[in-house]
């Protein structure tokens, strides 16, 4: 088993269009369909959150002198980091599959470099 | 005793047809894929060594026992052997298990999978299934030796740490992989159909193309979409001959001596083409279903483009994509009858898609069906526009000869359709292929 980390990538109309608690269960079901796919594959989720939008973001720049503090995401991209999973998995191809059934247009897999 | 010469001879041989199946048997082993690499490397080179006093009677089983052999010294050597390139084998068994007959597919599978950039996909496949070294990959892709290594390594790497698993896909996912792997094939022979490098090396690889095909229906004898392949690179390679003029000018599929076509590869490659369409129509069974109605017709004017646009059509279906639009319009503007003007328009919406911007043979089919629509000055800046994108020598030699018949008043030379015809790409599935 590996563990892979997938980056939700997305326009952030979603954080609009969810404004009532219809709305709001509609995507999480989505989700919860997506664990319920994942532990259904025989992987494991290991932890995963969706986050606030890009505006909220703070980046911290190291450079010479000190740390420099600005507000936004570290590269303004046309779709923004909406979210991430860490999953369990077999192998890449079953991260891929299971990707293909998370709730996001545009999914980054990255594996996770073992500690050990 | 076999002279010095005889054994390098076949050894080379022994190289050209079991790289892959040594290989694949020894990664079994050694679940790294640099370390069975080496071992079978080794293997080979021990055998231009022992084989002068007497060449085994099974080559292929003399190999793979040599290089487990090696693979497992190593390991004895080395006791905290650590995988510098651990690959994940689905169904691994146990280390002294003896290979199992699909284990050059996953090899295969493992190369060109869709996680892996398309040149690396290329590469690797080269390397690790022709077995070729990576100074005859760097040549026959046209790129330096140093980047060449660099591909093939980051390519490894890559499998390692994303953890692509050393494994046949499901059946729910072998079409969509298999077509990988042939469109990986189809671009080996590619780089080799268009003159670009030394005569050598384009004869190299379309040779290495071809049997990587046939390896392919050996290895999926009941899937069609290989043999597809195979029909369709052996009615291309049928036509070789006709190809370049004594000069070395290209010679358009149009304008090509057809009883120089070699009828024994148009003959298997018609045999092959025909079983698949009977088990399917997949991308590569309408491909060579297009390269059947070329080769079949007595010459390019009795070419039955209506069917051919049928073809296009078909493809367009499944594999919707701005090429095979192109290429369907090219087959179009030949229909008797056509009209022309629509054409025109089709393909004037064409130049709006990103894919065909930097694409030599929009222009160039343009400026045929602008000169058969007696428009010269269009067709003549068309020809420029053609000309500018082409970076192949002979192409542009051919198109600025079609350019300056058209200026110098010879439209009406009874020709249709050639204009387009000589840029086709074989990779690209279309009409007019040279």
């Amino acid at each position: 088993m590996a563990q892979y980390v997938f980056l939700l990538f997305d326009t952030e109309d979603w954080y609009d269009q969810v404004s009532t608690a219809e709305e709001f269960q509609a995507q999480m079901k989505l989700h919860n369909d997506f664990a319920a796919a994942v532990a259904a594959a025989g992987a494991s989720m290991l932890g995963g959150e969706a986050l606030e939008r890009s505006s909220t973001a703070s980046t911290v720049r190291q450079g010479s002198g000190e740390p420099l503090v600005t507000d936004g995401p570290f590269i303004e991209t046309k779709e923004a980091l909406g979210g991430f999973y860490v999953i369990d998995c077999k192998d890449l191809d079953q991260a891929l599959a299971l990707a293909k059934l998370c709730p996001s247009p545009n999914i980054e897999v990255r594996p996770v470099m073992p500690t050990s | 005793m076999p002279t010095a010469r005889e054994v390098a001879a076949v050894v080379e041989g022994a190289h050209r047809e079991y790289w892959s199946t040594v290989l694949a048997s020894t990664v079994r082993l050694t679940r790294d894929l640099d370390l069975a690499e080496d071992c079978t490397q080794e293997a080979f080179v021990q055998a231009l060594r022992t084989w002068p006093d007497g060449i085994p009677s099974n080559p292929a089983g003399w190999l793979t026992t040599v290089a487990r052999r090696l693979a497992l010294d190593r390991f004895r050597r080395e006791t905290t052997l650590r995988r510098k390139l651990p690959l994940l084998i689905e169904d691994p068994g146990a280390p002294g298990d003896s290979e199992q007959p699909t284990d050059p597919l996953r090899l295969v599978f493992t190369c060109c999978h869709p996680a892996l950039a398309r040149d690396a996909q290329v590469a690797l496949t080269l390397r690790l299934i022709c077995g070729l070294t990576t100074r005859e990959v760097a040549a026959g892709l046209l790129i330096s030796e140093s980047t060449a290594a660099a591909r093939i390594t980051r390519a490894k790497k890559k499998i390692a740490a994303a953890g692509i698993p050393y494994r046949i896909p499901d059946d729910h996912e072998l079409a969509d992989r298999l077509d990988v792997v042939l469109t990986v094939v189809q671009l080996v022979y590619t780089a080799g159909h268009v003159a670009a490098g030394p005569e050598l090396m384009r004869a190299e690889l379309t040779g290495r193309a071809i049997e990587l095909a046939q390896l392919l229906v050996r290895l999926m004898p009941a899937e069609p979409e290989p043999q597809a392949l195979l029909g369709l690179l052996l009615m291309t390679q049928a036509r070789g001959d006709a190809r370049l003029s004594e000069d070395g000018e290209l010679v358009l599929l149009a304008d090509q001596d057809r009883s120089r076509w070699d009828a024994r590869l148009l003959g298997e490659g018609l045999a092959r083409a025909t079983a698949a369409l009977q088990q399917g129509h997949g991308r590569f069974a309408l491909q060579a279903a297009i390269a059947g109605l070329h080769v079949t017709a007595p010459s390019w004017d009795q070419t039955d483009w209506h069917q051919v646009v049928r073809m296009y059509d078909a493809m367009l279906l499944g594999w919707p994509s701005p090429i095979v639009e192109l290429n369907r319009a090219a087959a179009h503007s030949l229909v008797p009858g056509a009209d022309l003007t629509a054409v025109l328009a089709e393909l004037d919406a064409l130049g709006n898609e990103p894919a065909l911007k930097a694409y030599a043979y929009l222009p160039a089919t343009r400026a045929d069906v602008l000169a058969r629509l007696d428009r010269p000055d269009e067709a003549v800046k068309a020809y420029d526009e053609a000309i500018d994108l082409t970076a192949n020598g002979a192409e542009q030699r051919f198109l600025e000869h079609r350019r300056a018949a058209l200026i110098n008043g010879s439209t009406a030379d009874g020709r249709r359709g050639v204009g387009g015809g000589g840029l086709e790409r074989p990779g690209r599935g279309g009409v007019g292929a040279g």
